[in-house]
């Protein structure tokens, strides 16, 4: 294999990874916030895109995200609003069971809405086949959109959750939820936050990979394996840990490509999220004491 | 109160008399489509062909008087799906036959089903398996998979390439497409240089065909129905392949092209005639089934036709000239008419069946189209093109 190839593959490596950490991240934030695995996370990513992609057409592209963004988080807001506040200490199975249930709900209506066909907004800048290249290797100018956004926004939430007040007191209610409301924080709003927050960074990824990926009425299952994979591989959590585990699978998928036949690709993204959960569960760079004081 | 007991009895009375009337002169047809779903492109337009069709049929007063009762299940590609809907339009709805399913994976599936409970099966998928062997009651009706890549090894031929980089979706279509590509190559003089499978729901190729372009390959042969063929184009031109890039005649819906954008540019693939109605001449027999089918369709559902409503189109039409030549609605009878049906104009071709023949159509039922600016165009005489892929 020599060099080139090797970049290449790299570089495929990096998109599949970045686009996994993304998702990665959503799940981490309403984890943190409220302890659950919310399974719709990946239809938060669909709903970004496919609502930007109908937006598009009466507005420039800016403008398009940002409302989409905007809307998918008034849809996670009102999820929360309607289905988990009233809950008083749910237990985990039925928190799965209630988010499986809303991303299979989001899923048929947007169905309804949007039909089965795929959607992809335009290439940020630069068409289909543009690339730049170093020497043989072609990078898609999307490509570095999408590690942009995604270093922006693990950028933006690190100084969200420890240098603002609202970050600490999300973060207080995670580690404590007790001890939080008694110092005045109302943990149910911190609930509904993260919600509002996860939506819009999924939605955000959702419009930023639609020209790499397409998007289509169902296509935010495969993003939500892929992505929980990645949470938990990276230590469920801890957002920098998600972006470093995000790459690692995806620069494995890649790179698994040039050894087997690539339909065994999500094999090897299986095999290892087993191999983790049994020997590993706290994840690659979790630690074990810290997760074994969380009640998942 | 008074009325109320005459309303009913009247109303039963109604239904008393109706039922037997209704009973008999209904032909039950069943559709097994992916209507949601990976094969959605296909399915979905299928559907709706068969309801304009049906609806048409039924208001022209139904085959032979008798109206037409359509019956519809998505099985959103899913083959266990199919197997069970097959079951149930099979043993509960008795149903005279089933168009579909879309694909050929489910298709395969429900072969050996319809063949024991002697359920006719028009399948609207094209893997070559599905009537070879015959199967008695088993029909399709798009074009030959075997025909499709001898088309595409003969414009290779003529573009003096030898070396092919073939990529499949791991669906029953895909698995079909390469193993006929595997088969056929050598005998066509080409060699195969790398031969890769992918997943359906692949979001992005780039490691696949960088691994197709590392091997050599001269021309990249994607066969997939999934939208991830147009993300093989578009990953194919980022990583910088120069070379011709062909599909299957998967590639016949214009959605690909749009999803694809200007990486879809000068892709070559083997077609019916539907995507190029237009430019036939005046005298081509397949001209004015094509117009009306296209015109028909676009005016009702505001869409651009695609050769797989095409495939739900020529089997319905085929089950209609069976049900009229029979004269009655009797699965054997309109079984062995099916089998002397010849020259019947469809949408893919000019069907002739024969009991050996249950697809009816040969290598002439396709055209090479491409895409130029958007559009399926016809691709220019290959002398011509010889010159410009190798410029590239």
């Amino acid at each position: 294999m020599n060099i080139e190839l090797l970049s290449q593959y790299l570089v495929a490596g990096i998109t599949y990874g970045t686009i996994y950490a993304i998702v990665a991240i959503g799940f981490n934030i309403i984890y943190n916030a409220t302890g659950i695995i919310n399974f719709a996370q990946g239809e938060f990513v669909m709903l970004g895109g496919m609502i930007a992609v109908s937006l598009h057409t009466i507005m420039p592209l800016p403008a398009a995200i940002l409302a989409a963004v905007l809307a998918t988080m008034i849809i996670g807001a009102l999820i929360e609003v309607i289905f988990i506040r009233w809950l008083d200490n749910p237990s985990v199975l039925r928190m799965i069971i209630i988010t499986i249930g809303i991303s299979i709900f989001i899923r048929e209506a947007a169905l309804h809405i949007w039909g089965e066909g795929v959607r992809a907004l335009p290439y940020f800048t630069g068409t289909e086949v543009t690339v730049f290249s170093i020497g043989d290797v072609h990078i898609s100018p999307q490509v570095l959109w999408v590690t942009g956004v995604s270093a922006v926004i693990v950028l933006l939430l690190n100084f969200f959750f420890d240098y603002t007040l609202l970050g600490r007191q999300m973060r207080a209610c995670s580690a404590n939820r007790d001890a939080a409301q008694l110092c005045g924080i109302s943990a149910k709003n911190m609930v509904t936050l993260s919600f509002i927050l996860s939506a819009g960074i999924g939605a955000l990824a959702g419009c930023v990979v639609s020209p790499i990926t397409y998007v289509q009425y169902d296509s935010g299952t495969g993003l939500a394996i892929k992505g929980f994979t990645v949470a938990i591989l990276g230590g469920l959590g801890n957002s920098t840990a998600a972006i470093a585990a995000g790459l690692l699978l995806g620069i494995i998928e890649s790179f698994s490509v040039s050894l087997m036949p690539s339909a065994f690709k999500d094999v090897v993204s299986i095999t290892i999220l087993l191999l983790i959960l049994f020997v590993r569960p706290s994840g690659i760079f979790g630690s074990a004491e810290a997760s074994r004081l969380k009640e998942f | 109160m008074k009325t109320v007991k005459i309303l009913a009895v009247l109303l039963l009375t109604f239904m008393v008399l109706a039922a037997p009337a209704f009973a008999k002169d209904t032909i039950k047809i069943g559709a097994i489509l992916a209507v949601t779903g990976p094969a959605s492109f296909l399915g979905a337009p299928e559907a709706k062909t068969l309801e304009m069709l049906v609806e048409d049929i039924n208001k022209k007063g139904g085959i032979k008087g008798m109206k037409v009762e359509l019956i519809i299940k998505d099985s959103g590609a899913n083959p266990e799906k199919a197997l069970s809907f097959a079951k149930q339009l099979i043993e509960e709805d008795k149903v005279l036959a089933i168009i579909g399913p879309s694909t050929s994976g489910e298709t395969m599936k429900i072969k050996s089903v319809a063949e024991e409970a002697k359920a006719i099966l028009l399948s609207c998928a094209a893997a070559e398996v599905i009537v070879n062997p015959v199967a008695k009651y088993v029909f399709k009706t798009p074009q030959m998979d075997k025909d499709a890549v001898i088309k595409i090894f003969q414009q290779m031929k003529a573009m003096k390439l030898v070396k092919a980089g073939v990529l499949a979706s791991n669906t029953g279509f895909g698995k079909a497409g390469k193993e006929q590509i595997e088969k056929l190559a050598a005998e066509h003089g080409i060699q195969v240089v790398a031969s890769e499978a992918y997943d359906s729901k692949a979001t992005d190729l780039t490691a696949e065909v960088t691994k197709v372009k590392a091997a050599g390959a001269e021309a990249i042969i994607n066969w997939s129905i999934e939208p991830a063929q147009a993300i093989v184009i578009k990953n194919a031109r980022q990583i910088g392949f120069k070379g011709p890039i062909f599909q299957s005649h998967g590639f016949g819906n214009i959605k690909y092209v749009e999803a694809a954008g200007e990486a879809a540019e000068g892709v070559i693939f083997p077609a019916g005639r539907l995507l190029i109605a237009d430019v036939l001449p005046k005298n081509h027999p397949q001209k004015a089934v094509l117009t009306k089918y296209k015109k028909d369709y676009e005016s009702k559902f505001k869409e651009e036709a695609s050769t797989f409503g095409g495939h739900a189109y020529d089997a319905m039409l085929i089950l209609t000239k069976a049900i009229e030549k029979a004269g009655k609605a009797d699965k054997e009878a309109v079984r062995s008419a099916i089998e002397g049906l010849k020259g019947v104009v469809g949408t893919a071709g000019i069907f002739n069946f024969t009991a050996q023949d249950h697809n009816g159509l040969d290598i002439n039922a396709f055209e090479m189209l491409t895409v130029k600016k958007g559009k399926f165009v016809l691709l220019s005489a290959p002398s011509q093109k010889e010159g410009a892929s190798k410029k590239k």
